[in-house]
């Protein structure tokens, strides 16, 4: 177990800047969930921790020692790719022996013994210890492969989407999996994927990267309800935040075609009067916003049932208002019909408020 | 329509009717069949038995040239040397449509898809989205009877992909072009589909609106499928109590569940004293409660999971794991002693032995 530090580190491909300037640390048992869309940088940033990609400078730390110049195998990390990489050849119980077999290691057979049978349980799979690998199901597969990771006890785990190539409902499973086998075992999980799910349902923190930089760093629920960005407002959530432009009208604002003329709180006009400016981004959450099929006083704007998506637990609306179309989370409407008039009302206390050049968050 | 490969069956006696301007959801896992029945549909394999009938005409013998479909593999698959604009453009060339016909056609469908920007460019130099929007036009220009999809956002980053979602049916809903796409994945089914066609190892297990497959699956395989989470499976067995009534003894922990009286009376029809039962309950169905509660059972906290606006609470019990829809504001310690209860009246149960519900 360890903390790990990332300091001032930059990264270049030929012309591409994959990583600029960045600094992270990562505390002792923490499940740390970088998350990024593809090319960010994300994977970059694992492989240099692991020491399998050189970095052009800054420094990596991990248990507070200097590595950066350490060979990976001295590292004492275990890097999880994906979790169907399982020897073939070998029955599970080699499997999970293989990592401790190593000749750095050199450990005795009663304590590779010991710590199989522990890990096994850990993971509820005893009894397929003396199976061929190519008779497990893909549960059992990901449980042995995470067991192969976990039955050292390295100093910090480094994950690279290691669940995106399973089918929707194992990822399910897994995730709740991991997020408690973390928990129980208390180590330092360094998590890289591009779904939003996977970060907010599993990390203690997540830092969201995008070309390179690091947006922001925080707990899910300080993501979600306070992003710092209109990059991270939207890439985080399903469905997304809806963004608006809005401008000021007197003491409101309104969009540009008027369609929607927002009644701020007192406390939201005196926020954005110390910005001096015409305009700005309004984002809304999809379950901010209601429908009604009568006109409330404030911030309940006419608009026109466009489609709905069925989700199950709830129906996204995706309401026009004129030629603005916005998304709307609701409680299963079976009866609403697509072109049906009703009333889309606003919450504004949950607002969020981004400058429209910046489009950083105002507060 | 039958459909084998040597020895294995990969279709088993489908049936299915696609509505004229409807977008219908092939969904299953790997292996059930789907993209079989759709490369079926196009042409591209020739049905063991059986007939495909488009628009009324039997095209089963038809070349997949002849039959008026169009065919999108994955979006990306676009001409590397050719513009936005000549790619859109390809099919209507390779039928020698008058050029000034050419470019209405292509201005028509740049419009709907919002790319009159970017015509000019190839496609090394457009964005993900862009490409799936060009690619998409070049289907949209010959004004098909039939649009096949074949997994064409899977490949995507979810985020992207939720964004596609929302767009590919905000199309259909503007052009109304009749669809068939394949998916794997549920939820792209429900957000897009009029109606679901579920398949399982080459059978057709259910179709009907997303709505219908969500709140009433016809078998334990469809229950598990449709939802994210999917719909909670507990083993239970009807049991008179000792009040005279009939409850459920539930495997997980041997707690007698009492039953309002309707479902009483459903079971006493349906069901066989002691025969074994599987109750499926949604997590939105389901509720943690952290004081004493009637009709509720016994559970532990796997551990909780955050998802913005709302929480997923894993519950053990037993051997199985039961999930639960709840607020935001929810906050549960791992371990935790709970009693979690159902809402009685969207419950569904269906047969252990067969898998089959015994609602309907």
């Amino acid at each position: 177990m360890a903390n790990l530090k990332i300091v001032s580190v930059t990264k270049t491909f030929g012309d591409i800047e994959a990583l600029k300037d960045l600094n992270l640390e990562i505390h002792d048992g923490e499940f740390f969930v970088l998350l990024g869309p593809t090319g960010a940088g994300k994977t970059t940033t694992l492989r240099i921790v692991s020491g399998l990609e050189k970095m052009d400078s800054g420094q990596i730390f991990l248990d507070d020692e200097d590595v950066s110049d350490w060979v990976p195998a001295t590292r004492d990390v275990a890097f999880v790719f994906q979790f169907y990489t399982l020897y073939p050849n070998l029955n599970v119980r080699q499997n999970l022996e293989f990592p401790l077999k190593s000749p750095i290691r050199n450990t005795p057979q009663d304590q590779i013994d010991k710590k199989v049978a522990e890990v096994a349980k850990t993971l509820h799979i005893e009894h397929l210890l003396e199976r061929e690998t190519v008779n497990l199901s893909g549960g059992e597969m990901q449980r042995v492969g995470i067991g192969r990771a976990i039955v050292r006890t390295p100093k910090a785990f480094l994950m690279d989407e290691p669940l995106s190539n399973l089918d929707a409902k194992l990822r399910e499973e897994m995730r709740s999996e991991l997020s408690r086998l973390q928990k129980q075992l208390g180590q330092t999980f360094f998590y890289v994927t591009h779904d939003q799910t996977e970060a907010m349902t599993m990390a203690d923190r997540i830092g969201v990267l995008n070309e390179g930089v690091l947006l922001q760093i925080g707990s899910p629920d300080e993501i979600y309800h306070r992003p710092t960005s209109t990059f991270v407002a939207r890439f985080v959530g399903s469905p997304r935040m809806n963004l608006l432009k809005v401008h000021w009208k007197n003491d409101v604002l309104a969009s540009p075609g008027e369609e929607m003329v927002f009644e701020i709180t007192d406390a939201q006009r005196e926020m954005l009067r110390k910005y001096d400016k015409p305009e700005f981004i309004i984002g809304m959450r999809p379950e901010d916003i209601s429908v009604h099929d009568e006109r409330r006083e404030h911030n309940c704007f006419e608009a026109e049932i466009y489609f709905k998506q069925s989700m199950g637990a709830e129906d996204i609306l995706n309401l026009r208002f004129g030629k603005l179309v916005v998304q709307a989370t609701v409680p299963p409407t079976h009866g609403t019909t697509v072109g049906q008039k009703i009333c889309g009302y606003f919450d504004i206390d949950h607002a969020h408020f981004f400058d429209v050049d910046t489009e950083l968050r105002i507060e | 329509m039958v459909k084998k490969f040597g020895d294995f069956t990969a279709v088993k006696e489908l049936d299915l009717t696609i509505h004229d301007g409807e977008f219908l959801v092939l969904l299953g896992p790997s292996g059930c069949g789907k993209t079989t029945t759709l490369r079926c549909i196009s042409g591209l394999e020739i049905p063991t038995s059986g007939s495909i009938i488009l628009d009324g005409v039997d095209v089963t013998d038809r070349r997949a040239s002849q039959r008026d479909i169009a065919f999108v593999f994955q979006l990306y698959a676009l001409y590397p040397h050719l513009t936005a604009y000549k790619n859109i453009a390809f099919p209507l060339k390779a039928q020698h449509v008058p050029k000034e016909e050419m470019d209405k056609e292509v201005d028509r469908v740049v419009k709907m898809l919002r790319i009159e920007h970017i015509l000019d460019r190839k496609p090394k130099h457009l964005s993900g989205g862009d490409m799936q929007r060009v690619a998409l036009g070049r289907a949209l220009v010959r004004h098909p009877k039939v649009f096949l999809l074949d997994e064409p956002i899977g490949t995507l980053d979810a985020a992207f992909r939720e964004e596609m979602r929302t767009e590919l049916k905000a199309l259909h809903v503007d052009i109304n072009a009749t669809s068939v796409y394949v998916t794997h994945d549920q939820e792209e089914a429900m957000s897009m589909g009029d109606r679901i066609a579920v398949m399982n190892a080459g059978v057709l297990q259910q179709i009907g609106e997303p709505h219908e497959v969500y709140a009433n699956p016809v078998n334990l395989f469809v229950a598990r499928f449709i939802g994210s989470p999917g719909m909670n499976l507990l083993a239970c067995k009807p049991e008179t109590g000792e009040n005279g009534q009939l409850g459920l003894r539930m495997r997980g922990n041997n707690e007698l569940l009492e039953l309002p009286g309707t479902l009483q009376q459903l079971l006493k029809e349906k069901v066989e004293r002691d025969h074994s039962l599987v109750l499926g309950v949604r997590p939105e169905d389901t509720t943690v409660h952290t004081a004493e509660q009637e009709h509720s059972l016994a559970a532990e906290v796997y551990v909780t999971e955050k998802m913005g606006s709302y929480h997923i609470v894993d519950l053990s019990y037993g051997e199985e794991i039961v999930r639960a829809r709840t607020s935001a504001y929810v906050d549960m310690e791992i371990g935790q002693n709970v009693r979690m209860s159902f809402d009685m009246g969207r419950v569904r149960f269906f047969d252990s032995e067969s898998g089959q519900s015994i609602m309907n």
